[in-house]
């Protein structure tokens, strides 16, 4: 047994708890298991409203492979079509079976599954499928699915619980909708597909139907890829209505029904149209129209990029330390020693709106039922807060992934910050998560990949005058043959000048823009700058290279068009 | 004589004002003569005009055995670079048609591979390069032209056009930058008259057929890869090792996909002789170095991989004195690209310890152009570049590898991390992954810094390009381990490496 942990050991069942089996706490877990510490991992989800459920591994192994498999499914039609330039004949015409896909993706997924249990255990974490809640200080009520109950302990509580896809709260939502865990497992072709919501999983989503020949329409509800640089975020958009993926601005849904019986109508009817739906715009006019299938995606990166510099007036405490207050969520009162309070809000405040917050059945963190700690959440959100060593405001309770207020939500960070705070718990460590300089990918048709900040934000923090903006269109070797469009693939490399032009956000739109990316990140980390990126060799033929050559600013020229070539 | 004198005295009246505006002596038709219109020639004189200076650029293609020529661009454009990665593309899109199967993609029948339609498709984007060449160079007002240049002195080139006339032109400095052609075996009956080199593949008019594939440097197995990739039977005829001066364990996973790609490799072997049969198949008899056993097959093409040699032959060199390597036949260069006489300077594929790579020579071209118009001082660093092999299965480096850093700072010197990982669109696909795999190096002591980068698989060029930009801000190991991983990518596995080779674990990547 480890010395440092001997004496307190004792008393409790195990070092570490994991509440919630996504990606940053398995990272976490196998981390902390890897240390000689005792690990217990709960992880049990809800089905969706759908009866979807889905095995352990949270957003990363399920829906994170899942959106990879879509979209080089949706890639590897055009290559298909692509290869017919490139001398490859096909006798009959080529179409997609979407049951194969599904059975393929799932067998996959399941596989996987399985995978990374036997992993777990190799790995000495202790794996539960059960529902996990709080119930005292370093104690967790487990809920098996056979409906046991028992209280377990632990030293250290880690909340990783991720959070889920939210209903619109229309008629016919939870009847007719299909979210972004649905869709994988449904047996039938989407169709005439209506895509709720501009965020980046909707616009994925739209892809990769689009992709596999589905007629899709898009409506922005709120608004086109919040919280993402501005100008790359409409360069996806239009390369999407170029592609023929419709676009619905400035209204909302209001009502889903059905126009048919789903039973009786055979696969082959599907394209009659089987859900009307009522679209509202903006100036009061409703609209009917019919899909076949509605999917609403508008939760989960719609806090991408929180406005952290906007000053957040809704930060509530939710819940505050101290046990044997339960009475709090019952009777809406607790004594006001037990409430902890947060510069800019008062105590009494919070609790006005504390039974607000909680009821909103939004994130999962509201399911882990704090009736006795108090977390510091977000109202807006139902996020928790925690401070830079992704503690929450209970020294003992931790929080990482997209449970965390205020930070992007990437599978690869919730990894990376897991993996940490592992190693600063039990390995004696005190590397940070450096929540700046965090990539994403964008799994759009053309896939766009951004390490750092946006434009704007860099504008804002650092003022237009010490901002250059580098950006060039480029055209990929293998698009040339089939003469795709020349100028919807673009970099675009902001620095700050003052720092001898340190780049400070990187943004690229076209294929494989996540690999590209991902050395760029590693080179930002070790503080890359613009004459760095010139002195560096490109690597030929390839799309990176377009990155060691930029001379156009956006000074120069905000009409800037590829002419020649090579 | 004198009607030389008299041409440039016409020269020099054309010119004249435009030379006077420039500021310059007058004394020479140009500030910059570049011969070879190469990616670095190009490149150079496109940045020497840009910097103000009167440049004219020299291009020549000498047709192969074959008789093939090609246009303005040199080997990347015309038999290089970019008819290669389109082969490989659509090599790649053959897997890609296989895969999409999985994907839930019906495709009936048989799904086959039609050379010409490629081809055609290849040269016709070729020709337009070689087009946009010719535009740029005018929209840069340097001079092009099609004539073959050989050193007079310091200061003069004569050039001889198709039909044998001559021209004879001045100029302050000379650049050299004719790059290099692939070799032919030399003792080997048959070789010239029945094989073809990379130089005629990209341009074949019909299928290559069942190819022997000689060499097995990148291009031999890149033209395999690709070969066996549109459905042709290839083989490889190794004499030694593959890939020499690449990273050997890479080079065996590179080397072991292909193999299971159905590329097929005669390994310790050296072709004897090549006869054509009456069929018109050739027919290629070698000898196992090994066992010393003689062994015969029949092809339909020959495809010699065996080296390129530097195009310095009838350039005149040895009569100016310039210095060459007596081995190599290249140029000896300094840092600053001069050669053993003033005014002349050498770069690209045909200096002396040079990469031979495109980007390589377009920097080394444009810093060359700076530092002859007086604008800057800066050197080429020619360490550290990057580079991919588009195999099948693609290999992407930078930096050292294993055995060079061993060599350099000692076993003990060296911490080697290392993964086999498996690419996400590989498991629906079922496609074997064994030879994906990444190796950082990294020295032992002190912030251990990353010495070389190593990886194979699906993007490898695409993936290695942002860490080669690591190197130049000296990134460590602890700046990968630092930096968050991009989900779902195949770059991602290089930020979460950390198995060492000493530990002896396994190196498979499991989960997320």
């Amino acid at each position: 047994m480890d010395p440092t942990t001997g004496p307190l050991l004792g008393f409790y069942d195990y070092d570490l708890l994991v509440i919630g089996g996504g990606s940053g706490g398995l990272a976490a877990a196998k981390v902390a298991a890897g240390l000689r510490k005792k690990v217990l991992i709960l992880d049990l989800m809800a089905p969706s409203a759908r009866g979807i459920k889905r095995g352990l591994g949270g957003s990363s192994f399920n829906a994170d492979s899942i959106r990879k498999y879509l979209q080089q499914t949706s890639l590897l039609g055009i290559a298909i079509n692509d290869s017919q330039m490139y001398g490859w004949k096909f006798k009959e015409e080529v179409s997609h079976g979407w049951s194969d896909l599904v059975q393929a993706v799932q067998e996959q997924v399941k596989s996987s599954t399985v995978e990374l249990k036997r992993e777990l255990k190799s790995c000495g974490v202790i794996y539960l499928n059960a529902w996990g809640v709080i119930v005292g200080p370093h104690t967790v009520e487990v809920t098996e699915t056979n409906g046991r109950k028992r209280c377990l302990t632990a030293e250290t509580l880690l909340i990783a619980t991720g959070d889920r896809p939210q209903y619109l709260g229309i008629p016919g939502d939870k009847e007719y909708c299909l979210t972004s865990e649905d869709l994988p497992s449904l047996h039938h072709p989407p169709g005439r597909t209506l895509v709720v919501g501009g965020s980046a999983e909707g616009l994925e989503w739209a892809g990769f139907l689009f992709g596999l020949g589905m007629s899709v329409t898009v409506m922005l509800q709120p608004d086109l890829l919040p919280g993402f640089d501005c100008k790359m975020a409409e360069k996806i958009e239009n390369h999407m209505i170029v592609g023929g993926v419709n676009f619905l601005y400035h209204c909302s849904l209001t009502k889903v029904k059905q126009t048919e019986d789903v039973i009786s109508a055979p696969p082959q009817h599907l394209s009659k149209g089987r859900l009307q739906v009522t679209v509202m715009y903006k100036d009061g006019q409703t609209k009917h129209e019919d899909f076949d299938t509605v999917c609403h995606l508008f939760f989960l990166f719609l806090q991408h990029y929180p406005h952290q510099d906007q000053q957040q007036p809704h930060i509530y405490i939710c819940v505050a330390v101290v046990c044997r207050c339960c009475s709090l969520l019952e009777g809406k009162h607790a004594p006001a020693t037990s409430v902890w309070s947060v510069s800019g809000c008062s105590a009494a405040k919070s609790m006005l709106h504390f039974s607000g917050c909680c009821s909103e059945p939004r994130f999962c963190a509201q399911q882990l039922l704090f009736n006795c700690c108090m977390f510091l959440c977000v109202r807006s959100t139902g996020r928790i807060l925690v401070n830079e060593r992704d503690q929450t405001n209970i020294d003992y309770i931790y929080a990482v992934g997209s449970v965390q207020h205020g930070h992007p939500a990437t599978t690869g960070l919730s990894v990376h910050a897991g993996r940490l705070l592992a190693r600063r718990l039990y390995g004696g460590e005190s590397i940070l998560c450096d929540y700046t300089n965090v990539p994403t990918v964008m799994l759009t048709p053309l896939e766009y990949a951004a390490c750092g900040l946006t434009e704007e934000k860099a504008n804002l923090t650092f003022g237009e005058n010490s901002i250059e903006v580098y950006h060039s269109f480029y055209w990929p070797m293998e698009w040339t043959l089939p003469s795709r469009h020349k100028n919807s693939c673009y970099v675009k490399v902001i620095c700050h000048i003052p720092e001898q032009e340190r780049v400070v956000g990187l943004h690229i739109m076209g294929p494989n823009a996540g690999d590209v990316l991902q050395g760029f990140v590693t080179a930002m980390k070790c503080g890359l700058t613009k004459q760095q990126l010139d002195a560096t060799v490109g690597i030929h033929p390839g799309s990176a290279q377009v990155l060691t050559s930029l001379n156009q600013t956006r000074r120069m020229t905000d009409a800037l068009m590829l002419r020649g070539n090579c | 004589m004198a009607a030389l004198v008299r041409s440039r005295h016409r020269w020099k009246r054309i010119n004249c004002l435009q030379v006077f505006t420039r500021n310059l002596t007058g004394k020479y038709n140009y500030d910059l003569l570049v011969i070879g219109g190469g990616s670095g020639g190009l490149a150079c004189s496109k940045e020497a005009a840009q910097l103000g200076q009167k440049v004219a650029v020299l291009d020549y293609v000498e047709p192969t055995a074959k008789g093939t020529k090609w246009g303005l661009g040199g080997t990347c454009v015309n038999v290089g670079c970019i008819p290669k990665k389109l082969m490989h593309q659509a090599a790649l899109l053959g897997t890609a048609v296989k895969d999409a199967k999985k994907y839930g993609w019906q495709i009936s029948g048989t799904v086959c591979h039609d050379w010409a339609t490629m081809a055609e498709a290849v040269q016709n984007h070729v020709r337009s390069l070689n087009w946009g060449h010719r535009v740029q160079l005018q929209d840069k007002k340097v001079k092009y032209l099609n004539l073959k240049g050989s050193l007079v002195d310091e200061h003069t080139v004569r050039g001889v056009n198709k039909a044998g006339r001559e021209t004879i032109l001045t100029a302050k400095n000379i650049v050299i930058a004719t790059g290099g052609r692939p070799k032919y075996p030399t003792t080997i009956p048959g070789a010239m008259e029945h094989g073809i080199t990379s130089d005629d593949i990209f341009w074949l008019k019909k299928s290559p057929g069942k190819t022997l594939v000689v060499g097995a440097s990148y291009v031999a197995l890149e033209c395999a890869g690709f070969l066996t990739g549109i459905g042709l039977d290839a083989t490889v005829m190794v004499r030694s090792i593959a890939l020499r001066g690449f990273d050997q364990q890479m080079a065996g996973l590179v080397t072991d996909y292909m193999e299971a790609y159905g590329t097929k490799f005669v390994w310790k072997s050296v072709p004897n002789r090549v006869d054509k049969l009456s069929s018109g198949a050739l027919q290629v008899t070698w000898t196992d170095t090994q066992t010393g056993s003689q062994h015969k097959d029949t092809y339909d093409s020959v495809l010699w991989a065996v080296g390129r040699a530097p195009e310095t032959k009838a350039l005149g060199l040895d009569k100016l004195g310039v210095q060459l390597n007596k081995e190599t036949g290249k140029i000896v260069v300094g840092a600053d690209e001069s050669t053993s006489v003033p005014n002349i300077y050498a770069f690209g594929d045909i200096g002396e310890g040079r990469p031979e790579l495109t980007p390589t020579a377009i920097k080394a071209g444009k810093l060359l152009a700076h530092r002859l118009a007086g604008q800057s001082a800066e050197l080429m660093n020619y360490d550290n570049v990057p580079t991919t092999v588009f195999t099948p299965l693609e290999y992407g480096c930078v930096g050292l590898s294993e055995e060079e850093a061993e060599k350099r700072h000692g076993k003990d010197g060296i911490e080697v991390y290392h993964a086999f990982y498996k690419p996400l669109e590989f498991t629906v696909a079922e496609r074997d992954a064994s030879q994906c795999y990444i190796k950082v190096i990294c020295e032992r002591g002190g912030n251990r810094k990353i010495l070389g980068l190593h990886f194979t698989g699906p993007n490898a060029g695409e993936v290695t390009q942002g860490f080669s930009m690591g190197f130049q801000c000296g990134a460590t190991y602890s700046h990968l381990l630092q930096t968050v991983g991009i989900h779902p990518t195949c770059g991602e596995e290089v930020v979460k490496i950390n198995i060492t080779k000493r530990s002896g674990l396994d190196a498979t990547v499991t989960g997320c």
